[in-house]
């Protein structure tokens, strides 16, 4: 790098020299907000620390109690890969579905693309708060309508083996935001290819499976990748209506992180758990990318 | 019309036009895009029933929103229930403090983005990749590592309970933002930076007279974001803040239900009062705001 600055002439050097000064902020920025609580949180996570005093050393003990004998650590993450199970595949597909749907070339389109994407950008509050209502076991309207047609509706958040299916189904209301996604990759296919196709007699069919989905797999790679992180990322729903409950059932893993860091303070342990979630989703992302190679298309191939 | 339509338009095989005049290819596009409306109205209204069930509580009587069969549209519309929730909570106070903290992250976004994005986007300088690559790997790590370190470093600073810890970030660049800046700049021809350079003109004046000015639209995606992300941020305030007077909307909301949860019509009007700006804003901006989004493929 210096023999690089040796080389350079004088302008050149304060057109660098500029550069740096205009990225001042975002060092100083990185540093505080990336680097230190990256550092400080592995130092915390060998510790107990409870804020009142000073953070005392103990090794490996958090991880210990963590992997060992922390039952509420193997049900938090039980509940997120449960979620996860249910979610993922509906989110993936529906998305879908309903970007094809959006892509169809008629005049009014982007009216439909606009009510669909809505729910994705509310506030995960008021949704959460929306969504108690219309699942009340008694008042709400979904149980309601389902009484008119016969069927005796579940209590839904407040039944244990319900609750987690109806925080999924809460999820799967916001499709619309992975639709979007799916659109703008949908759009990026050159339409020469469905051109080519017809003239070689391929179907509609045929061209989704032909051409579509493997041009597609790089946004469908890029959605599971974001989908799966997020799903290690429901907290709002398990704070405002269930508190992680019934009976833990929708105790997600984040959820559990506030408890053990804010409510009991526990900020040693509640570090090691966020250490793993970082560590978990480092593992997916690298596994993940391991097997694009197999599945994902990319334009060189 | 139909008469007019030129066959040369259409391969012949396409083309199956009867004895009686009727060109059916055209029917068919007509159905088919009829059924295309049909399908996506259904499918509309189906997404659309929770906000508008929402609506429909908010403006009933007690007895009617337990009523059976329940009623879509109130005999009456109850607008009293806004004004209900407006005077037994502080709704007014909770949304003028998430205004505070949108403008605050409005302020500092708007500072730190484009100089950031600026050095990035045009001015040469060693090891520019290896620092974007940097600038961009916060994305890919879940922000949650950093709450505890950082609250205890605002502990010590005591700007716990404070709107520092809320705000502060923003002055050193969120890196979507700055990404999105970035690839923006570089749709900008050189030639003008060239030509305000013969003509005198230094780095930042550059920036600031020429290259910003042309940069409003993603000036206006960076502010739409901001005002969506501060306004629906949920889990910071709840840790930072613990005085009920400071609450964004979205902690006072979640700690409305607690106390009326049996009066379901004006806890309805008040979330609704609570998303009115981000659906307001919605409209206005969707345009921008899907475009922004799929540019890097990020969701709300």
């Amino acid at each position: 790098m210096l023999s690089t600055w040796r080389a350079m002439n004088p302008m050149a050097r304060r057109e660098a020299l500029e550069g740096y000064t205009a990225l001042i902020p975002w060092v100083i920025g990185f540093l505080i907000f990336t680097t230190f609580p990256i550092i400080m949180s592995i130092y915390l996570s060998f510790t107990e620390w409870t804020i009142i005093e000073p953070p005392t050393w103990i090794g490996l003990a958090n991880y210990e109690r963590m992997f060992t004998r922390d039952p509420l650590f193997w049900q938090s993450l039980k509940v997120t890969l449960l979620f996860v199970a249910f979610s993922l595949p509906l989110k993936l597909v529906l998305g879908l579905m309903l970007a094809l749907l959006l892509n169809i070339k008629v005049p009014g389109m982007n009216f439909f693309r606009t009510v669909f994407y809505l729910p994705a950008v509310i506030s995960g509050v008021a949704v959460a708060l929306m969504w108690m209502w219309l699942l009340q076991p008694d008042t709400g309207v979904a149980n309601t309508l389902l009484a008119a047609i016969g069927i005796q509706g579940p209590n839904w958040f407040w039944d244990r083996d319900w609750a987690l299916p109806s925080v999924a189904l809460m999820s799967i209301w916001k499709v619309g935001g992975s639709a979007i996604i799916y659109l703008a990759g949908l759009q990026n296919i050159p339409p020469h290819l469905y051109e080519a196709a017809k003239i070689d007699g391929a179907n509609r069919w045929h061209s989704f499976w032909g051409i579509t989905l493997p041009l597609l797999t790089p946004t469908l790679f890029f959605q599971l990748l974001i989908e799966l992180i997020d799903s290690f990322k429901v907290f709002t729903e398990a704070f405002v209506i269930t508190q992680g409950g019934p009976l833990k059932a929708t105790y997600f893993y984040l959820y559990y992180f506030y408890e053990e860091g804010f409510r009991n303070f526990n900020m040693g342990y509640a570090s090691g758990l966020a250490l793993v979630l970082v560590v978990i989703i480092i593992l997916i992302t690298v596994f993940l990318n391991f097997t694009s190679k197999r599945w994902v298309y990319y334009e060189s191939d | 019309m139909n008469q007019t339509n030129p066959a040369l338009a259409q391969p012949a095989h396409n083309k199956r036009k009867n004895n009686d005049g009727i060109d059916w290819q055209r029917v068919q596009r007509w159905v088919g895009t009829a059924l295309v409306y049909v399908l996506m109205t259904t499918l509309a209204l189906i997404f659309m029933i929770p906000l508008l069930w929402m609506l429909s509580t908010s403006l009933k009587t007690r007895p009617e929103i337990f009523a059976w069969p329940p009623e879509w549209v109130p005999a009456v519309p109850q607008w009293g229930n806004y004004a209900d929730a407006f005077n037994s909570y502080p709704l007014g106070r909770f949304m003028a403090n998430s205004m505070i903290l949108v403008i605050g992250n409005t302020i500092g976004e708007l500072v730190s983005v484009p100089l950031i994005a600026y050095a990035f986007a045009r001015l040469r300088f060693p090891g520019k990749s290896i620092l974007f690559v940097l600038m961009l790997s916060p994305m890919m790590i879940p922000g949650h590592i950093r709450l505890i370190p950082l609250y205890s470093a605002y502990l010590r600073l005591d700007m716990v309970g404070t709107y520092w810890p809320l705000i502060l970030p923003s002055f050193f660049g969120n890196p979507f933002f700055i990404f999105l800046m970035v690839q923006y700049m570089r749709t900008i021809p050189r030639d003008l930076d060239e030509a305000a350079r013969i003509d005198g003109a230094g780095t930042w004046t550059i920036l600031y007279r020429i290259i910003l000015p042309l940069c409003i639209p993603a000036l206006t995606i960076i502010v739409v974001f901001t005002f969506l992300w501060t306004w629906n941020d949920f889990l910071q305030p709840l840790i930072y803040l613990s005085d009920f007077e400071t609450y964004p909307i979205s902690v006072g909301l979640a700690f409305f239900q607690g106390r009326y949860s049996v009066e379901w019509n004006m806890f309805m009007a008040a979330t609704l009062i609570s998303i009115l700006p981000i659906l307001v804003l919605y409209f206005f901006a969707q345009k921008q705001l899907i475009g922004g989004l799929s540019t890097l493929g990020l969701k709300g």
